[in-house]
């Protein structure tokens, strides 16, 4: 590893002075918390960093927290640097209803699917995203199930018939 | 392959009916490929506008079709559980998935394995990967029209399944291992098929590559037939044979070793161009290096048990909960999922059959993840396809398809 957790740490709060809001170590892997003012321009700037390198965004996706007020929806940025083998996460909270974020489209082209999943589950709208639909779920779903509002089914509820069912 | 623009503007006929027919040529055709196209081994749609044979675009992709909210149901279920739900992603590799699931949550709780059951994991998984490449580099044999190689491979196939019943007893979702360990050591039988099936494999293997690696018809298929460059296969995510046959080296075996991964020899195939040729290439010769490990690991097998001491996690052996008040607790206190886990967030990923296979976990400290999530490497790769297809025939375009390795239950989770 070309660099410390605390080198790429002094970098970024260089860079972004007043934009790295909570920094974590779980179990190694650095995880900063950011604004979404700035995290497009992180995103990139980590992109096109000549020595960082962090070309590869592993996966995006959300986290609700309906306990937390005013930072409900965690959005979670997965980076991968190949060249030195060094992840990092970044998170970015943003208030519920109807939570935004820029999209991350413009610096990673496969964001575009993990942006329309992290829709389709959670209702975060990317603004400025290609093509915002649902991906997994029917287009005419009215809700956004991965959030913790939503209850799987009551497994005691008495409105099922077993004997429609063959059993 | 680019679309000579001139085609559309040159009418096929000239005369007196010439006028209705240059505008039958100039139209685009649609064409509804999917849902249930049996070529496209699985659930896939995709739209498409045609002119003549050639794709001209993908109008829309429509996935999801098997869509079913592992991600919902995890945060409902305790974490033994859940290895069931991870059967059902790549099926064609499922031991990997499972595997990737304990080691996940053995991060998360701290428990760390002997060498004997990471090696048992290590010959389990590799099992699974030669199986998961079987099948894609042979459905992509009956695609370009040669059916006997798949016949071959899946006699092989039917093989490692049977050492998976030997393992743990199923075949398909095999739902292999513990969290702590695996179920039972390797039995006697299970290593003799395993000896049986590392001695007797690779002539069928040779006479498999045999059949198609300098086939004419095979090679006029599908070399340089979508092809992705470096550039755009690491900004689209892919990850896995695909990425390695652009000419990536990225391994999560060797750049993260997991599961003792570091005490074995092997290479990482990569290829030039990333065409359909290459990502064939590259599953091949990871099936050789796949025997590798499974040779290395099962020579060195070390004897210090298969299974962790983590009584709170790892279930007991029946006669100890029949004979023993603690192991008899235990075995409730987990079988009820009534074991908290401790508050933390992991990521931790395993090199599946298809790519990097990742599990983001949130634990709050109590008996369910907080929040799954699944990086599932195909459903990530698979938005490149529409870029991938453009200006192929649609021949071309389902054996892309199916060298890309795209499982619909990964795709769809």
């Amino acid at each position: 590893m070309a660099f410390s957790n605390q080198q790429l740490l002094d970098d970024l709060q260089q860079q972004f002075a007043n934009s790295i809001l909570l920094v974590e170590e779980p179990f190694g892997l650095l995880t900063i918390e950011t604004n979404r003012d700035v995290i497009i321009n992180m995103l990139s700037y980590l992109k096109g960093h000549t020595t960082f390198q962090f070309i590869f965004l592993t996966y995006l996706t959300a986290v609700h927290y309906p306990d937390q007020k005013e930072k409900e929806f965690a959005i979670v940025y997965h980076l991968h640097s190949w060249v030195h083998n060094f992840q990092l996460r970044i998170k970015v909270f943003v208030p519920s209803p109807n939570p935004e974020m820029p999209t991350a489209t413009v610096v990673f082209r496969s964001a575009n699917w993990m942006e329309r999943e992290t829709y389709d589950n959670m209702g975060i709208h990317f603004v400025g995203h290609p093509d915002l639909r649902r991906i997994l779920n029917v287009e005419e779903m009215d809700y956004f199930p991965l959030r913790k509002e939503y209850p799987l089914e009551d497994q005691l509820r008495q409105d099922k018939v077993d004997s429609m069912f063959g059993r | 392959m680019a679309i000579n623009p001139d085609i559309l503007d040159k009418p096929l006929v000239t005369g007196s009916d010439a006028g209705a027919l240059v505008e039958f040529v100039n139209e685009l055709t649609t064409l509804n490929l999917g849902p249930t196209h049996p070529a496209t081994h699985g659930i896939f749609q995709n739209i498409l506008q045609m002119d003549g044979e050639r794709i001209v675009r993908v109008q829309d992709t429509t996935i999801g079709y098997i869509h079913r909210a592992f991600e919902k149901l995890a945060e409902h279920r305790p974490f033994y559980q859940i290895t069931t739900i991870t059967d059902r992603l790549n099926y064609c590799s499922s031991p990997i998935n499972n595997m990737g699931w304990h080691m996940t949550v053995e991060k998360l709780l701290g428990i760390s394995l002997p060498k004997r059951a990471q090696y048992i994991r290590v010959i389990a998984m590799e099992l699974a990967r030669i199986s998961d490449h079987l099948i894609c580099n042979s459905i992509l044999g009956v695609d370009t029209g040669a059916f006997s190689g798949f016949l071959y491979l899946f006699q092989e196939r039917e093989k490692i399944y049977e050492i998976y019943e030997e393992i743990c007893g199923s075949r398909l979702t095999t739902n292999m291992g513990r969290i702590g360990g695996m179920e039972r050591d390797l039995s006697p039988l299970a290593i003799e098929k395993l000896r049986k099936f590392l001695k007797e494999f690779p002539a069928v293997m040779k006479e498999f590559e045999a059949l198609f690696n300098r086939n004419r018809i095979f090679m006029d298929r599908t070399v340089d037939v979508g092809p992705i460059s470096v550039a755009d296969a690491i900004d689209y995510g892919f990850t896995g044979p695909n990425l390695r046959a652009a000419g990536v080296d990225y391994d999560v075996r060797v750049m993260n070793p997991y599961s003792s991964y570091e005490d074995f020899e092997f290479e990482v195939p990569v290829g030039t161009n990333g065409d359909t040729y290459d990502r064939y290439l590259v599953r091949n010769e990871e099936i050789w290096q796949s025997l590798r490990i499974i040779e290395q690991a099962l020579n060195n097998l070390p004897n210090d048990g298969f299974h962790a001491d983590a009584p709170h996690y790892y279930l007991p052996s029946k006669e100890d909960v029949y004979t023993k008040m603690e192991a008899l607790i235990y075995h409730f206190k987990i079988i009820m999922g009534e074991i908290d886990a401790p508050v933390g967030e992991v990521y931790h990923a395993v090199e599946g059959g298809n790519g990097e296979l990742g599990y983001y976990l949130i634990s709050d400290g109590g008996r369910t993840p907080y929040r799954l999530h699944f990086r599932r490497p195909c459903f990530i790769y698979y938005q490149a396809y529409p870029e991938m297809v453009k200006g192929v025939t649609l021949s071309d375009a389902i054996l892309i398809l199916s060298s890309m390795n795209v499982i619909a239950g990964e795709l769809d989770a």
